[in-house]
């Protein structure tokens, strides 16, 4: 693992004691009023053009939202919401969508080139390798600004796009698919969600494609007391496969943003989903003021014999991560995994984990979750590993561990286990420690740094998460959790 | 080389006395070990030595080539070329041995204003160093100490050691839990860096040790105290009549 001494060295040359992603972009926007009425969802609606379906769904997931209450029953507190002083939607100002990357605001271009993510193809063709490129949707706010790469996945038949453009390209298809796997009743914040998403991705990967190249949603909240409400939907027909990911960064702010998005993966017969998540937004301050509330549904549905959904998630960011990727194993065969590393420091607060249901026979599933604790920080797994009484021979291996640093933070395993078949075979491992002093003096013993100590000991604590993610991101991701956990050795 | 004068030192936060003006030389060259009963303060002495948070040192110093390591960072000490095979060596879950070696040895080079070394240049040190004590290849894959024997975390202190080349090594009672055979490599492995230019501290309970690497004294500890010094007879005495005349002496 030679990324280790490079992960050393990258924390040493960046000044951590800022969040590095933490600058604002100055763009003119456009916005409705604050707060939410059925004139916010109309709104939303009309300015992007949608068909009159899509209009009535969100109406109907409005009307349901406001008879249904914040659940609480997450290990998370943080002072009542007021979904009234938010703003639900906020575009840069433009000229209707923009046909090419000349016609976006220079200064977006500018803000996604400080966060190293390419949006020009011809800079991103010039001496990378076809195998190595990753389509990217950038969403500022509540808009996409542009999808690289559209028109040479589009030779595979890949569809690779926002969400809004795919409502006016493929509007059947949308139309098939939303809400399949989370309904828009299924919580509080999907309902939210279903009612005023603004933007997001879609991918739609054809029978017996594998997709050419990664993709990639790069999501970046700017603007000021403006929620994002941001909506995936990928579909991989019988024997299709792609591996996606998804960054998301927002300024340093001292007030309290609200990210509610809402995922849904569908993988029919033999197809495969890679679904992998580096969350960095911004965390707040070491006294918990400011930072993102991250509630996201996120759920995958085998809905094909023999098919395939993993989550693979690095949480460093948010002041409140409230998320719980699942997987339905409806087909036969069918296979889940979730591997999760969830790093929380100062007053961050992480309740994450999640639902692995088991319906098909001889369906399979593992968890692995890492979790990390430093500062004055709260890291809760939350888990559901369930067999129907169809799901015969069913088999989930769940190996959840918890590490602390320091001696103020807390980590909490809350598995639920259920099982209504006896042919099911369920396992769960769970261990928690501590980063001793005596591991810490007997590595700085051989020379090591109290610093360079914590993140050997980290790193081989995350290892086998690291090892499932896309080659680039796992050195990103060994980065990020080094800085996240940056002053807590004293 | 290593010149202890005059150390006190208590447990951190507990008013418990530990070493109570311990004075001690240690030349270039020169191989001493020190033999006391249990509870003597021997592990005490060989961690405050490597900077381990845990002690106050209330009066005395620690010069190491004339220099006071007492205000360095354990990192720092180890950089300036100390060693402590520790008697319980720490598991260090899912970091490959070989990482760990490989960021240790940069870290002190680094330290030292060394280039890194480079890959091919490392694998050949190590690979040369575990054949000759005797260390599989396999376990140099496998997460530092993690499930590894008594006997194979001795042996992999003494392959740090030889790759750190330290010149001053403390070994805290590397021979407990050894069958004979590991006891002999181990030796081996410290008898192979005996020369001018290091020395060694030998730290034991039992004479056994000291058939396999000869020191050239002894020092007596009890109470905190080195209660008689002389030649390796010394040890066999001990072996012979016990702790018994030291108990009382401090």
């Amino acid at each position: 693992m030679p990324a280790v001494q490079e992960t050393i060295d990258q924390v040493k040359a960046i000044d951590v004691s800022e969040y590095k992603y933490g600058f604002i972009t100055d763009v003119e926007m456009e916005k409705p009023a604050k707060g939410l009425t059925e004139a916010t969802v109309r709104y939303i609606s009309a300015r992007k053009n949608e068909p009159a379906w899509m209009l009535d769904w969100r109406l109907d997931a409005f009307r349901r939202w406001k008879t249904m209450t914040e659940p609480t029953w997450a290990r998370v507190s943080y002072p009542e919401i007021d979904f009234q002083d938010i703003y639900y939607y906020a575009a840069p100002k433009m000229n209707g969508a923009p046909k090419s990357l000349d016609e976006v605001d220079p200064a977006i271009l500018d803000a996604y080139k400080k966060l190293g993510i390419p949006l020009r193809e011809q800079e991103i063709l010039a001496g990378v390798e076809p195998q190595n490129r990753v389509a990217v949707d950038a969403v500022f706010d509540s808009v996409s600004v542009v999808t690289t790469f559209r028109a040479e996945l589009a030779k595979a038949g890949v569809i690779f796009c926002s969400i809004s453009d795919a409502l006016q390209e493929h509007p059947e298809l949308v139309r098939k698919y939303i809400g399949t796997v989370v309904p828009v009743t299924d919580n509080y914040y999907a309902t939210l969600n279903s009612a005023v998403f603004t933007d997001g991705s879609f991918v739609f990967i054809p029978k017996g494609v594998r997709c050419p190249m990664e993709l990639s949603t790069y999501f970046r909240i700017n603007e000021k007391n403006t929620g994002q409400f941001e909506r995936t939907l990928i579909i991989a027909e019988e024997g299709s496969y792609v591996s996606y990911l998804e960054g998301c960064t927002a300024p340093q702010r001292d007030e309290n943003q609200l990210h509610a998005a809402v995922v849904e993966l569908i993988t029919m017969d033999n197809a495969e989903i890679k679904y992998s998540t580096v969350q960095n937004w911004y965390p707040g301050d070491a006294n918990g003021k400011g930072g993102i509330y991250n509630f996201v549904t996120k759920r995958g549905d085998c809905r094909g014999k023999n098919s395939k959904i993993s989550w693979t998630q690095v949480e460093t960011g948010s002041a409140i991560t409230w998320k719980y990727p699942s997987c339905i194993l409806r087909g036969d065969g069918s296979r889940g995994e979730f591997y999760s590393i969830a790093v929380s420091n100062g007053m961050q607060q992480v309740d994450s984990g999640t639902k692995m249901i088991h319906l098909g026979k001889n369906t399979t599933s593992r968890i692995i979750s890492k979790g990390i604790s430093a500062g004055r920080s709260q890291n809760t797994y939350r888990g559901l590993v369930s067999a129907h009484r169809k799901a015969t021979n069913a088999r989930n291996f769940t190996n959840c561990d918890s590490l602390l640093i320091g001696n103020q933070c807390g980590a909490h395993t809350v598995p639920y286990i259920e099982s209504k078949t006896s042919t099911a075979t369920f396992e769960h491992e769970a261990t928690t420690s501590k980063i001793s002093e005596d591991q810490l003096f007997y590595c700085m013993q051989r020379g090591l740094s109290a610093e360079d100590a914590t993140a050997l000991i980290v790193n081989g604590f995350v290892k086998d998460v690291l090892q499932q993610l896309p080659m680039e991101f796992a050195v990103e991701a060994q980065k990020l959790i080094s800085i996240s956990l940056e002053g807590s050795v004293g | 080389m290593l010149d202890i004068r005059n150390l006190h030192v208590k447990i951190a936060d507990e008013d418990k006395q530990i070493l109570n003006g311990l004075t001690l030389k240690v030349h270039r060259g020169e191989v001493a070990a020190i033999m006391g009963p249990n509870g003597s303060g021997k592990s005490t002495l060989s961690y405050v030595i490597a900077g381990k948070p845990d002690y106050e040192v209330t009066d005395g110093e620690v010069l190491l080539d004339g220099v006071n390591i007492l205000e360095m960072a354990p990192d720092a000490r180890a950089a300036a070329g100390l060693f402590l095979a520790f008697q319980y060596p720490m598991e260090i879950p899912g970091v490959a041995t070989m990482t760990f070696l490989k960021a240790a040895m940069n870290a002190q080079r680094k330290q030292r204003g060394q280039a890194e070394l480079t890959t091919p240049d490392f694998i050949k040190r190590v690979n040369k160093a575990a054949e000759l004590l005797g260390i599989p290849k396999d376990m140099l894959r496998r997460p530092l100490n993690v499930g590894f024997s008594g006997g194979e975390k001795k042996r992999m202190e003494i392959l740090q050691m030889t790759l750190l080349e330290p010149k001053m090594s403390i070994m805290d009672e590397t021979d407990s839990g050894l069958d004979i055979d590991a006891l002999k490599i181990v030796a081996e492995g410290v008898n192979a860096r005996r020369d001018p230019a290091h020395a060694f501290l030998v730290i034991t309970h039992y004479q056994r040790l000291l058939d396999y690497i000869k020191p050239d004294t002894v020092h007596v500890m009890s109470r905190g105290q080195i209660v008689k010094t002389g030649g390796a007879e010394l040890a066999l005495e001990l072996e012979a009549n016990g702790y018994r005349d030291y108990q009382s002496a401090a």
